[in-house]
């Protein structure tokens, strides 16, 4: 009973954020900073982590080809695959759920623990559109770093095949433009753009509706993690069936 | 002035405020006293329109809260100024930023209009230099008047005050005593505070409400308060030795 009602009040809270609208003067500015904190701040972990799985996606993929008659190809081809498909829209978007889910719970929760919200709400303010929409409008953003992602976790496959001296550039060339299919870079971005959806407002909801203090502002992010990367993981599965299957 | 008449509101099966009826009137500092649990927070919160009570009505100014649509009481919380109890300023924002917010969001003022509205504010509060300073860099007492600033930048008919002086040394609680009701004269505006602090009663309480187990169990004025005979009031009252002896010597002057 719990669950639905937390699904109920997840609803009504999304139904919220789009009423009463905030002064676009303020919500413009509110905005770019979110982008700045939640999709720019993140480059640097999405970059750094992308880069490391791509080349252990190519090692791997080198060290488990061991029949002479498999061409080398196949690594650039199971990088980009790996890559485009999976790692960067779904599992960077965990690692998001981690950096910018508990910040966004932290930072609401804080706000609310410390009556910051029943200001805004006394002010007449709409507290939920003031702060949890100028966050979606700002992971829209998102898709640009997974593309990001999705480029450097290659170039890193390619760096670590090349330089490890595992396959020649142009093996892994061909093997990135062997079996392309386009759809699969829009799969990677529909699927993306979901996530992004669910990572600026799952961690919005638990921040927003917590009750207690300092200590429960952490239970709260950790509680948002969890059930933003459940969310995350059991999406992935029903857009890859309907999307793909 | 805001009348209230008969609110009752329950939190699942804890029935919290069983019917207050009362009137706070304009230009006065309105208190509401009572040990913790007996109501006070939720009654305010009832009064700013946060909670929705079950049963009675709250007139503001001759219009009933419940029967507003959902921009009339949009309207009106923007009559009305809150000072929270921990001041609940924004912490990404400078103090100007603070005060200026309201104005920001809610009237189409050119930006060097704005600005000498929060001078304005500011220089009343008392705070003439701490402008672009971060709420975590200036003390307990200086976050309290930013609060009541950014209260009043909107000249409002309704200012509500939830312990303003927790947390403060006796002298600075004083000071911030006196602002509100001075500003309460000078705005002319219904001034309500909740408060534990017997030294506000003293200083301001133009109108105090007690409040026991949800009822309303007395009113009066600060001058009443000591002569009532009413128990609960008395042991609330006269709870430290300090006022304890303050009542021996108004009793020995009487007789």
């Amino acid at each position: 009973m719990n669950y639905l009602a937390s699904i109920g009040s997840y609803s009504i809270m999304i139904v919220e954020v789009f009423r009463k609208p905030t002064k676009w003067r303020i919500m413009k500015s509110l905005i770019l900073k979110e982008i700045d904190e939640l999709v720019y701040g993140s480059l640097g972990i999405i970059i750094f982590i992308s880069f490391f799985i791509g080349a252990v996606v190519a090692i791997q993929t080198a060290l488990n080809l061991t029949s002479p008659i498999i061409p080398r190809s196949l690594i650039g081809f199971a990088t980009r695959q790996s890559v485009i498909l999976e790692f960067a829209p779904t599992f960077v978007s965990i690692i998001m759920a981690g950096k910018v889910g508990s910040y966004i719970t932290s930072s609401i929760g804080t706000m609310r623990v410390t009556e910051q919200i029943d200001a805004l709400e006394v002010m007449g303010v709409n507290s939920l559109n003031y702060l949890v929409f100028p966050k979606i409008i700002a992971m829209l953003f998102y898709p640009f770093a997974i593309a990001i992602s999705m480029y450097v976790g290659i170039f890193g496959g390619w760096l670590a095949g090349v330089f490890g001296g595992f396959l020649t550039s142009a093996d892994f060339v061909t093997g990135l433009q062997t079996d392309f299919v386009p759809f699969h870079i829009a799969y990677a971005f529909i699927k993306t753009l979901i996530f992004a959806f669910i990572i600026a407002t799952i961690p919005s909801f638990h921040g927003y509706y917590m009750k207690g203090g300092a200590l429960e502002v952490g239970k709260a992010s950790t509680t948002s993690f969890v059930w933003t990367s459940v969310v995350i993981i059991i999406l992935n599965y029903l857009l890859t069936q309907l999307l793909l299957g | 002035m805001i009348e209230v008449n008969d609110i009752h509101k329950s939190f699942g099966k804890s029935h919290i405020l069983k019917g207050i009826t009362t009137v706070f009137e304009k230009g006065k500092t309105n208190l509401i006293i009572g040990q913790s649990g007996s109501g006070k927070t939720v009654f305010l919160k009832c009064l700013l329109g946060l909670f929705s009570p079950e049963e009675g009505s709250i007139v503001y100014d001759g219009k009933a809260y419940s029967s507003l649509t959902e921009n009339e009481k949009r309207d009106l919380r923007q009559e009305m100024g809150m000072v929270f109890q921990g001041s609940a300023l924004f912490d990404s924002m400078t103090v100007e930023g603070n005060v200026k917010f309201p104005l920001e969001m809610f009237t189409k003022q050119s930006n060097s209009e704005m600005e000498d509205r929060v001078n304005t504010v500011l220089a009343r509060v008392n705070l003439v230099d701490a402008h672009n300073k971060f709420p975590a860099e200036i003390s307990g007492g200086m976050q309290k008047r930013v609060a009541i600033a950014r209260a009043i930048v909107m000249n409002p008919k309704y200012l509500f005050c939830d312990e303003p002086n927790s947390g403060l040394d006796p002298k600075t609680a004083i000071l911030i005593d006196d602002l509100i009701k001075e500003i309460t004269e000078e705005y002319n505006i219904t001034t309500i505070i909740n408060t534990h602090d017997m030294n506000s009663v003293m200083q301001i309480g133009e109108k105090i409400l007690f409040l026991k187990d949800g009822l309303k169990e007395w009113e009066g004025t600060k001058n009443e308060i000591f002569k009532t005979d009413n128990e609960a009031v008395t042991n609330f009252v006269y709870s430290s030795d300090l006022f304890k002896k303050v009542r021996q010597m108004y009793i020995e002057e009487r007789n």
